[in-house]
């Protein structure tokens, strides 16, 4: 059989690229539903489905195990589960799609707030006939607090409990009851089978009382974006161009200002500040591989140049004049401690807030988060997973925005300079 | 506050792709001391240098290429190689697995073995060499399932073994590439890429290939359900019957384990066109030695293995 006869010849029109993160608890059936995306919008191809084909019979299966697709560390295998982040591909010939699968087991939080890091959108699922369970609850905390902008409550196994409204009813109103409360606004639900494939690419038959969109129709639909409202521009430097090439002598005075554009837009002959020295002046160009574009946007990564002479190196920061964010010695963070050795209060360790660095000093912590009963509790020291609000003194000043704002600069990780690990994930308040 | 400000434009898939590649190649060169882009003359890696011209000119690039050649490449690949990084102006390091052979370093089971899995001693004795301590190279995760999990800056030990249980958390686009002497760290800019994104960009961009990828008359013998080109160091067997088929290769890597799929396909275009409708993965047409088990790209890779 041809898997994929109906993928896209022509040139795809194009609607940018969405990454999104599927969430739930172990037999929650997550990898069956990534496997049916993969597998209803023609994106497996022959090989691989004649590999899970076989390890399906081997297994004494006697239908195709979707999930087999996302299968991937040996170690995996022999538990029967997934115990990293894994990315799969897909494009449904208008937009392409990033799918970090993270992981459902307790112990793996860490994981899922790597994937959520990067996504726009989190699907959570919920198996039908345990409805809300304290993983979901932990799951769109921990989404939530990411600032994940969309939520997408998929209720699967629909096919066991008789496709019935009722239930789909009960468990839409038991989520509400705690996403209000933690503040979720954008919340769809869909009732599906993966198994069967039941509202995931294709409507099916057994769901007729559901008149929503299917899965694929929200992801087709939602806006690519972090944020719909304007945002200040911050352009934190990555790299300094200074060819001095003797043999060209027009590259002398190049100074070419490498990054990407983590927020707001640029325009040629914008006035801009650069921090941390204050200096002001103007956008000389924009560049990409001598290429002059007339404005820059989000996300993209160019070269700036500037009308006047400054002094600037990696970890500077380039932002609108009048638009500064804050520069700041101590923030007030959401920090979740991803180590296996725990938070020392006494120790110093590195923080790194876009391209720069500083040496941080646990400050305090304001409370811990029980990411069961979400209740705030009073606490001396982080262990792995927690999840605190903490304050922090730094060494060198950061130009930081609340990260409610800007991910890119509210974001940092922390590393332990003795054993070069990361081992925490802060967002700014 | 302007209307352009508020109308946020988005960006195509493969204006972000390439723009999130090179923002990864310069962490790389802002946060370490000493790095190597490796660069085969296959179209990822044809595909990475267009990002580094993006990413550091009109400055030089700050890192030189390096070729891990195991001695069976395809000459038009090499040649291609050692062109590419002539016109870029930029160092080209070549070492080679039969080197680590005469060294003793490289021991082979029988003369005719594919070489691929031993370019990680020679890897590693090149990253020992020259004091590496990151190589950037062009493996994406819809390559192969273990590669599917791995993070985008990549710890590797003074072994140069990875370790999927315990892979350094990889948050928003703060990398983290600290290592100490010894360790380094593999870098992979277009990981989020598929095969058909690479073929848009290589079309997009006009980006040259070695000719070996589009359609061309070669002899062929059927081996294992796969085709094999016959060649000096992969000869015809007694009783093989050998066909003159139009092929191209989707990969060019060592050629006793890399083989061509029968095509007509002479412009990137047309490539395009096939391998939207294939129905065959990458690696599973072209790559014989994948099949040996489930998990031989998972082994290979905690042994060194790109």
């Amino acid at each position: 059989m041809s898997a994929i006869e109906k993928l896209p010849t022509e040139a795809i029109p194009d609607n940018g690229l969405l990454r999104f993160l599927t969430c739930g608890s172990v037999d929650d059936g997550k990898s069956t539903l990534i496997g049916r995306l993969l597998f209803d919008s023609k994106t497996i191809l022959a090989d691989t489905l004649h590999a899970i084909q076989r390890t399906s019979a081997r297994r004494g299966l006697d239908i195709v195990d979707l999930s087999l697709l996302t299968d991937g560390l040996q170690a995996e295998r022999e538990q029967g589960i997934t115990i990293d982040v894994a990315y799969r591909y897909f494009t449904t010939g208008t937009r392409k799609y990033i799918i970090a699968d993270a992981p459902g087991h307790e112990q793996y939080t860490r994981n899922m707030v790597t994937a959520a890091s990067t996504a726009d959108l989190a699907i959570i699922l919920i198996d039908a006939r345990k409805g809300v369970l304290t993983q979901t609850r932990r799951h769109s905390y921990l989404a939530h607090l990411v600032g994940i902008p969309h939520i997408v409550v998929a209720v699967n196994k629909m096919d066991l409990v008789d496709y019935s409204p009722a239930t789909f009813a009960r468990i839409r109103s038991d989520y509400l009851a705690f996403a209000t409360a933690l503040g979720i606004t954008d919340v769809r639900f869909i009732p599906m089978s993966a198994l069967n494939g039941d509202m995931i690419v294709d409507r099916g038959e057994r769901l007729d009382w559901y008149d929503g969109p299917t899965l694929l129709d929200i992801l087709e639909n939602v806006p690519a974006l972090h944020g719909e409202h304007a945002e200040k521009f911050r352009f934190p430097v990555q790299y300094v161009c200074r060819p001095q090439d003797a043999a060209n002598p027009e590259l002398h005075d190049y100074r070419g200002f490498m990054g990407r554009v983590e927020s707001g837009e640029l325009a040629i002959g914008d006035a801009v500040t650069v921090l941390p020295s204050g200096r002001e002046t103007r956008v000389k160009d924009i560049q990409i591989l001598g290429e002059s574009l007339p404005r820059t946007v989000a996300e993209q990564s160019v070269t700036i140049l500037l009308e006047d002479e400054i002094d600037i190196s990696r970890g500077d920061m380039i932002v609108k004049t009048g638009e500064l964010p804050k520069i700041a010695r101590q923030i007030d963070a959401m920090l979740c401690w991803l180590s296996e050795s725990p938070l020392d209060p006494r120790r110093k360790y590195l923080l790194r807030h876009t391209t720069r660095d500083s040496k941080a000093m646990l400050a305090g912590i304001a409370f811990r988060v029980d990411i069961n009963s979400m209740e705030q509790q009073a606490a001396e020291r982080l262990a792995m997973n927690d999840i605190a609000r903490v304050s922090f003194k730094l060494a060198q000043p950061i130009f930081a925005d609340p990260y409610a704002e800007s991910r890119g600069t509210g974001a940092f990780i922390v590393i332990d300079e003795s054993s070069n690990n990361t081992v925490a994930a802060g967002m700014i308040v | 506050m302007s209307t352009a400000t508020l109308s946020r434009v988005t960006l195509s898939h493969l204006d972000w792709l390439e723009s999130e590649a090179i923002h990864i190649m310069r962490e790389v060169a802002g946060q370490c001391s000493n790095p190597v882009l490796l660069f085969s003359g296959g179209k990822d890696s044809i595909c990475m240098l267009r990002i580094a011209e993006k990413a550091f000119r009109p400055g030089r690039f700050p890192f030189p290429l390096m070729h891990i050649d195991t001695g069976h490449n395809y000459r038009e690949v090499t040649d291609f190689r050692d062109r590419r990084a002539a016109e870029l102006g930029e160092r080209l390091i070549v070492r080679s697995v039969e080197d680590s052979m005469a060294r003793g370093t490289v021991v082979l089971k029988s003369a005719d073995e594919p070489r691929n899995k031993h370019q990680s001693v020679t890897l590693l004795e090149a990253i020992e060499e020259f004091g590496f301590d990151a190589c950037i190279g062009g493996a994406r995760r819809d390559e192969e399932k273990a590669r599917a999990k791995e993070r985008i800056f990549s710890f590797r030990d003074e072994f140069g073994q990875w370790d999927p249980k315990n892979q350094r958390p990889e948050l928003w686009d703060l990398y983290n590439a600290r290592s100490f002497k010894g360790e380094n760290m593999r870098v992979f800019p277009i990981s989020n890429w598929t095969e058909i994104d690479v073929w848009q960009y290589i079309e997009r961009e006009h980006l040259a290939l070695p000719s070996i990828y589009f359609a061309h008359r070669r002899p062929i013998v059927r081996r294992s359900g796969g085709l094999l080109p016959v060649t000096e160091v992969t000869p015809a067997r007694p009783g093989d019957s050998i066909e003159n088929l139009m092929v191209r290769f989707r990969t060019v890597g060592d050629i006793t384990c890399t083989a061509p799929v029968e095509s007509d396909a002479a412009s990137v275009t047309a490539i395009i066109a096939e391998t939207a409708i294939t129905t065959i993965t990458e690696r599973g047409a072209t790559r014989l030695d994948d099949q040996t088990s489930d998990a031989s790209m998972e082994q290979r890779k905690k042994e060194g293995y790109f």
